[in-house]
This record gives structure tokens, C-alpha cells and sequence, in this order.
């Protein structure tokens, strides 16, 4: 009997379901639509914005994996060793150095010494990199937007970060000094590190909204060694990029298991991540989850309705199909058909539109935050248990009119009463 | 076929009752044609409900083909409302949205038949009511005649052993009507038993029997001829 159950409810679903008003059907799976869009881009949205500020962090600055120095020590011991080591994992892609020492940056070095005039000077980091090795782990060339790259045998010519230039970020703090407009491609400043001091010329200002970068000048790696006496070569960051589906966590722990771990702090880029973006990422998902919630009650109450509407519209052919003894399970069944109809209905059209429409749009134009780049986070696994959710709502919020209504006195049904 | 002994039906609405069957004993004999006639509100409709299993009597005792109703279960009595008892209804009762072939198929695919042999019977017996080219109409297209046999089709797709029929003429115009009662006719000359609520003298000359109600009690019960 459970078959034939089935099976009526499904006979009669389909012909309510082809039977109803077109325009009625239309808006139930918009409304449909747009729950499931929200449930899915919304909260996607907000997590993107996190998710969009740590992307780029790890593709600019982490990496797959992060070696920086241990709390108390200045430099990564070993750092040639331990790069040699690396290079040959079979997981990793490629690698890039860094060596940083705090700086500061004179733009009006000349003035002074005529006029006494207030220096133009903002304190910093100043960073050695091989450029073809850190274009190649971070794309950086990319991200230059007034001059040139650097070369790998460039001497005496820096790359500087844009937060570094009032042009760009147009704040001054005791955290934030920035230098004057009049500082541009070509200029000239004074770069001193200690007692250090080297005239250099600006070649390219680079943005790439990470604070680590933008703020920094780039020397290359052997100038830079040889200014600082780092001859040893020892480094200050290495940034490792892994290949496409290999886990980083393992190999953090092949690298810590080589006895590395004793001069750097060995890092996945989760591990890395500021505790502040931690933090705003979880509160991000929760306000999505907030919002999806309200949308996912929302749709439930319009299914309600809808379905309730619906059925007691229809009571007296409810009472008649149980009156010549169709089961009340055929006929609430025909109902959660019904409800899995608009759901599915939504939920396929908001796929599409997720997949086709809104992630290659959010990928190409991406909502620009000063201090990342906002993306839309739809991963299948997330919109796939959005969907279950979604469908699961749906039938209860259809199944619950649909037996008020069939659980009514059958004659009371048949006449209206 | 049916027997009713001591029937009562007594409807409560805010503390105030209402008695509509006081007492009704009846046996309807297997391939019986039996009318049940009497004025508005003399309790016609009221017992056909009880017998027919759609409303349960305030006391009593139904027997429907051999099976005493009064303790079956709400499944049971599904159950035996699609197996054993066909409806007409006064206002035919159809499903808007199904044609009138689905709307006999129905019953069928709730007793196990697959689809196509469900559309055959369907289609078959509608063609014997006249309405071969009808199947594929929904009732808003079909007159109140040609639903009203849409609605006996449906009732006798699947060989229920007892029909049940309220007023099925009262909606009709008198050349329809008489259509009707010959398909009653017709279905009845082949031992089909019919049980039929009417309070018009020219459709009950096609029972074999008729009783009369007055005020929920049997008071008069003759044969036709």
C-alpha cells in the first residue's frame, strides 16, 4: 500500500503542479530563488570579505607555509640549509627569501642640509628579495602601479610600498607617516638602517593592500646583504608555495622534522593569520549564518502560507480524495512534492546564477576594501548543505498545512463545513 | 449486503444537540437498487454518510458486506471506502485540475494498478458512459451532465460492491437527469448494488425499493414496480 501511497501523491502533485496558475508558480520559486541566494550570498559575501583579505595575505606575503624568525632571535639561522632542504620536497612549488631590518626613509635629505627645514621621513621596514623569486611566489610585478618592477642586478634603485605616499593613503598618524606627493618615479631618497645610510633612486611603487608590503622598500637581496653585512645570508621571512592539492600542514611538519624547527617559527598560513582576522572571520560567519536564518524563517513562513492557501482552498477536493479512499499520506505527499518542487526549482535556478553569474562576476570585480579585496565564498559543499537546509525547511513548512488541512473531518470537508 | 440496526445520529453544536437518525434499521440486499427519499432535512443525506463510512453514527450498528464498521479503524475504513463503496456526489466531485479520465484513474492507482492499465480502465469505462471523446477534458469543459457521468465512472472503475448516491440529479436538467437515472439503470441490470438519496418522485421509479424518512425514522418503504 506504501507504494501506491507514494505513488498517488506524486500522481496528484503533478497535475496540481502543472494545473496551478503559472504566475503563481513563478513567484513561489522566485521567492524561492532569492531565499536561496540569500541564504548562500549573503553570508558568502561577508565571509568573503575576510576571506578576500586572507587570500591575498597568503598569496602576497604567507604563502602555503611561513617561516619567520623565532621571538627572540633577529635572524633565521641556517637559512641557506635550511632553503636547500625545502627546494627539495616534492610538494613545494617554489620559494622565495626575505631579509628585513627597520629603516626610515628621508625624502628631503637635500633640503636639509641648505635650509634646516622639517625632514620628510617615515620610519619603516626595508626588505631584501631576489625580484624573479618573489614575482614568481607573489606575482608582485603585477601589482606595481607607477614605474618599473625591479631587476634582479638592479642597484641603488628601491621599490616602495603605496602606503608608504600620502597619494595613497591619505592619513597621518604616529603609526601611519607618509611621504609628500613630491616624491615620485625617478626621486631620490635616503634610506638609513642604523648608522647605515645609501642614497637610492624610487624605480617602482607597488599595492597590493597588504600592510607587510605596502609598507615596505624593496632592495634587491644581494645590495641589500651586502648594505646590512648579512653575508651569511641569513634571512628574516621565507614565504613557500605548495603544489595544488598537497596538504601544507604536512609539509610544515617535514620541514619541523628536520630539526628547522629550532631556528624558525614554521607556520601553515592559517597559523599566520593575524588572531584579529580569526576573530573577524568567525564573526563574519556567525552574521551570516544570522541573516541566512532569518531568510531560511522567512521562506519557511512563505512556504507555509503558500501551501496553506493552497490546501484549504482546495479542502472539499481534499475531503473528496479521502472520501473515495485515498489515503491522507498520498495527499499530504502530494503536497511535500509540491514544496520539493519550489524548493528544487529555486534552489537550481540560484546554483546557476551562483556559479555561472555571481562567482565569475565577484572573481573579475571584486568589492575593493582599503585593505583587501572582497569576494563572494560559494564553495559547493557550503551551497550544496544550504540547499539540504533549504529543502529540508521546505517540506516541513509544506508537510505541516497540508496535514492541518487533511487531518479535518472528511464530510466536514466535503461540505464545507 | 448492508444492514443498519437501531442507527442514531445526533449532531452537538455548542451544547445544543440535534438529532437527525433516531433508530434506523434497514438490510439492503446484495444488487439492490434501493431509493431513500423523504423532505430537506428528513436525515437522507445523514444516513448515507454513516453507511457510506464518511461520518461516524452517534450509536448503532453498520454491517457492509459482511463487516461490522463500528470498530474499524480510520485506515480500515479508507481502506474499505476504496475497495468496497463508490460515491456520486450531488455536485459531482471532481478534481478541477484532472481530466476526466485521471480523475477515474485515481482509485485505481490507489488500489495498485500502474499507470497505463489505470488510463485503460479509465478510458473504457468513460467510453461506455458516452464520453469516448470527452477523456482528456477536464470538468470546467465538461457539462453538468457529462461530469456527473465522469463522477459515476469514477465510482464504478473499480467494481465496488455497494454504490452510494446523493441527490447525483438534483444539479442536472431533466434530459440529463434521465440520462443519468438509464446509466443507473444500467449499471444496476448488471447486479450492481445501489444505494441512492433523491427527493424527486420521477428518478425514484428507477429503484427497486424505496423507504421514506421523516424526522431521522424509516416511516414508509414500498416497492416499485
Amino acid at each position: 500500500m506504501k507504494g501506491n501511497t507514494l505513488r498517488v501523491g506524486w500522481f496528484l502533485a503533478k497535475r496540481q503542479i502543472v494545473g496551478s496558475s503559472k504566475a503563481t508558480t513563478l513567484l513561489i520559486i522566485f521567492i524561492m530563488l532569492l531565499t536561496y541566494l540569500n541564504l548562500v550570498v549573503v553570508s558568502g559575501i561577508l565571509v568573503g570579505t575576510i576571506q578576500g583579505i586572507v587570500n591575498t595575505i597568503q598569496e602576497k606575503y604567507l604563502g602555503d607555509v611561513f617561516i619567520s624568525t623565532l621571538k627572540n632571535s633577529r635572524y633565521i639561522e641556517r637559512t641557506p640549509e635550511m632553503v636547500s632542504f625545502i627546494k627539495t620536497l616534492p610538494q613545494v612549488e617554489n620559494i622565495t627569501v626575505r631579509y628585513t631590518e627597520s629603516g626610515v626613509i628621508d625624502a628631503k635629505y637635500k633640503e636639509i642640509q641648505k635650509s634646516k627645514e622639517i625632514h620628510d621621513t617615515v620610519a619603516t621596514s626595508i626588505a631584501g628579495i631576489v625580484p624573479s623569486e618573489e614575482d614568481m611566489a607573489t606575482n608582485l610585478r603585477e601589482m606595481i602601479t607607477e614605474g618599473e618592477y625591479l631587476a634582479d642586478d638592479d642597484y641603488d634603485q628601491v621599490m616602495m610600498g603605496a602606503s608608504l605616499f600620502r597619494r595613497y593613503l591619505d592619513i597621518e598618524s604616529d603609526i601611519y607617516s607618509v611621504l609628500d606627493d613630491d616624491v615620485v618615479i625617478g626621486s631620490k631618497v635616503m634610506i638609513s638602517i642604523g648608522d647605515i645610510k645609501r642614497e637610492v633612486t624610487v624605480k617602482g611603487i607597488i599595492q597590493t593592500k597588504v600592510d607587510e608590503i605596502d609598507r615596505r622598500v624593496f632592495f634587491t637581496a644581494n645590495q641589500f646583504r651586502n648594505l646590512v653585512g648579512r653575508y651569511d645570508y641569513s634571512a628574516n621571512e621565507m614565504m613557500i608555495n605548495i603544489k595544488k592539492d598537497t596538504d601544507p600542514i604536512a609539509v610544515k611538519n617535514t620541514i619541523i622534522g628536520a630539526g628547522y624547527g629550532k631556528y624558525a617559527k614554521i607556520q601553515t598560513a592559517l597559523d599566520a593569520e593575524p588572531q584579529f582576522v580569526k576573530d573577524m572571520r568567525d564573526t563574519f560567519a556567525m552574521l551570516g549564518n544570522i541573516i541566512s536564518s532569518i531568510g531560511l524563517v522567512v521562506a519557511a513562513i512563505t512556504v507555509f502560507i503558500v501551501i496553506f492557501i493552497n490546501a484549504i482552498t482546495r479542502r472539499k477536493f481534499i475531503g473528496i480524495l479521502k472520501g473515495i479512499g485515498i489515503s491522507n499520506f498520498s495527499i499530504e505527499f502530494s503536497y511535500i512534492i509540491q514544496s520539493v518542487f519550489y524548493a528544487v526549482c529555486g534552489i537550481l535556478i540560484g546554483v546557476l546564477i551562483i556559479f555561472l553569474l555571481l562567482k565569475p562576476f565577484f572573481a573579475e570585480n571584486p568589492i575593493e576594501y582599503p585593505f583587501g579585496d572582497g569576494i563572494l565564498v560559494a564553495e559547493v559543499s557550503g551551497t550544496t548543505i544550504r540547499a539540504m537546509i533549504l529543502l529540508i525547511a521546505t517540506i516541513v513548512a509544506g508537510y505541516i498545512p497540508a496535514r492541518m488541512v487533511v487531518k479535518q473531518n472528511t464530510l466536514d470537508s466535503i461540505l464545507g463545513r | 449486503m448492508i444492514t443498519i440496526k437501531n442507527l442514531y445520529k445526533t449532531y452537538r453544536t455548542n451544547e445544543i444537540e440535534t438529532p437527525v437518525l433516531r433508530g434506523i434499521d434497514l438490510i439492503v440486499k446484495e444488487g439492490e437498487f434501493l431509493g431513500i427519499m423523504g423532505k430537506s432535512g428528513a436525515g437522507k443525506s445523514t444516513l448515507m454518510y454513516q453507511v457510506g463510512l464518511l461520518d461516524h453514527p452517534t450509536s448503532g450498528e453498520i454491517v457492509l458486506n459482511g463487516i461490522n464498521t463500528e470498530k474499524m479503524t480510520k485506515e480500515e475504513r479508507t481502506e474499505m471506502r476504496l475497495s468496497t463503496l463508490g460515491y456520486v456526489f450531488q455536485d459531482y466531485a471532481l478534481i478541477p485540475e484532472l481530466t476526466a479520465s485521471e480523475n477515474v484513474m485515481v482509485p485505481l492507482l490507489m488500489q495498485g494498478l500502474d499507470l497505463k492499465e489505470a488510463k485503460k480502465i479509465s478510458d473504457g469505462v468513460l467510453s461506455s458512459m458516452g464520453l469516448a471523446e470527452r477523456v482528456e477534458n477536464k470538468p470546467s469543459q465538461l457539462s453538468g451532465g457529462e461530469q456527473q457521468r465522469v463522477s459515476i465512472a469514477r465510482a464504478m472503475a473499480h467494481n465496488p460492491k455497494i454504490l452510494f448516491a446523493d441527490e447525483p440529479t438534483a444539479n442536472l436538467d431533466s434530459i440529463s437527469g434521465v440520462a443519468v437515472m438509464e446509466l443507473f439503470k444500467e449499471i444496476h441490470r448488471k447486479g450492481q448494488t445501489i444505494v441512492m438519496v433523491t427527493h424527486e418522485e420521477e428518478y425514484a421509479k428507477y429503484c427497486e425499493r424505496i423507504v421514506y424518512l421523516e424526522d431521522g425514522k424509516i416511516v414508509r418503504e414500498i416497492k416499485s414496480k
